[in-house]
């Protein structure tokens, strides 16, 4: 087996504070967000990239991620493109449930009993 | 699918008529509420792409992110030939788990140079599996300092490859200077009962541990 390890301090909390002031972004979206197309919304002057986002989200939610997944951007990029378009009222996000609603013990059970239902 | 399958080990396709590379979107159910995320990590060919596909119902998704360039990242890109093409993949599935909620899977390696990566990951996750092949456990360090710097809380679960020998708990333990609490489960990546009760094993531990003020655990959401 490979040597023991010492449990260390390293830079990274440096890095994220660093990469944080170097991207003061309005930009709060988690990967895991759910979005949905306001399919009444009118797609005039939409970019080809983000009319790639609203056919996409037209039929169901999914979250950022999979947005990212399915037209081959990067997640970074998709972002930037759904929160101009929540912005913009094309794109709305869904399962809102705030924290404060729904606490860790209650989600972590709901986890964990879903996850022992599939075995 | 066709071509282009998300992953090397992507369960086969059930979409009919695909009109992206991915293949037909698979929406989330409108009853979902919420979505929760956990990360599955570790070094290269541990298993985690392996993971994710065994467990996602829907085929899995990668994403490839360009390494940032900002900030930190200039001095520790300084020395990468052909930065504007330095990508790192990240594999990702998901799982219905009730009427309301969604888990998904987020799979990537864990180095410290894919910052911005770590913190979209990061943020809002309930914690994260970390497979580990005794073979090589001293490529586990990075990811495990990694984590305990976010103060992540993590399992790891040792994916037991064929030939791979085995070790008794307390040797691999002792390897990875593990806490007492953290728990340790062997798995295999290919299986899917195997997989989800190293899942478990990480939520049961989720659930003894005090809920931090500020909790992280459920995913922000816009609006
Ligand atoms: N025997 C065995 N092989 C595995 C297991 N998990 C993954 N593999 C194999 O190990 C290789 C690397 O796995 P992969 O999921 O691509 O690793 P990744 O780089 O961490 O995503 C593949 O050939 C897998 O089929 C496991 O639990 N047992
Ligand atoms: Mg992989």
């Amino acid at each position: 087996m490979t040597p023991a390890r010492r449990r260390e301090q390293g830079l990274v909390r440096a890095y994220v504070v660093t990469d944080g002031r170097a991207h003061p972004t309005r930009n709060t979206l988690d990967i895991v967000t759910l979005v949905n197309a306001v399919t009444s919304r009118p797609l005039t002057g939409l970019s080809p990239e983000k009319r790639g986002v609203m056919e996409l989200c037209r039929g169901g939610a999914l979250s950022v991620a999979e947005v990212a997944g399915h037209l081959g951007l990067p997640i970074s990029v998709v972002k930037v493109l759904i929160s101009d378009l929540i912005d913009s009222g094309h794109i709305f996000a869904r399962a809102a449930v705030p924290k404060a609603q729904l606490p860790d013990v209650q989600l972590l059970q709901e986890v964990l009993d879903g996850l022992r239902a599939r075995l | 699918m066709g071509s282009a399958p998300a992953s090397d080990h992507a369960p086969a396709p059930s979409y009919p008529a695909p009109s992206y590379p991915t293949g037909a979107p698979s929406y989330v159910a409108d009853t979902v509420r919420t979505a929760a995320k956990i990360l599955v990590v570790g070094h290269f060919a541990v298993g985690k792409t392996t993971f994710v596909g065994t467990l996602s119902e829907i085929t899995p998704l990668r994403t490839e992110e360009p390494l940032s360039q900002a900030g930190a990242h200039v001095d520790d890109l300084a020395g990468v030939p052909d930065k504007t093409t330095t990508t790192v993949a990240m594999d990702f599935g998901r799982l219905t788990l009730s009427e309301s909620l969604v888990l998904y899977l987020f799979g990537a390696p864990g180095q410290k140079r894919f910052a911005q990566l770590w913190t979209d990951m990061l943020q809002g996750a309930l914690g994260a599996v970390i497979l580990a092949d005794t073979r090589r456990l001293d490529q586990s360090f990075d990811v495990m300092g990694l984590l305990e710097e976010y103060g992540m809380p993590y399992a790891v679960a040792v994916n037991q490859f064929d030939g791979a020998p085995l070790f008794p708990e307390e040797e691999v333990r002792e390897a990875l200077d593990l806490l007492p609490e953290t728990p340790l489960v062997t798995c295999d990546a290919r299986d899917a009962a195997s997989s989800t009760k190293a899942l478990i094993a990480l939520v049961e531990y989720l659930q003894t541990r005090p809920i931090p003020d500020d909790a992280s655990a459920a995913p922000s959401q816009e609006s």
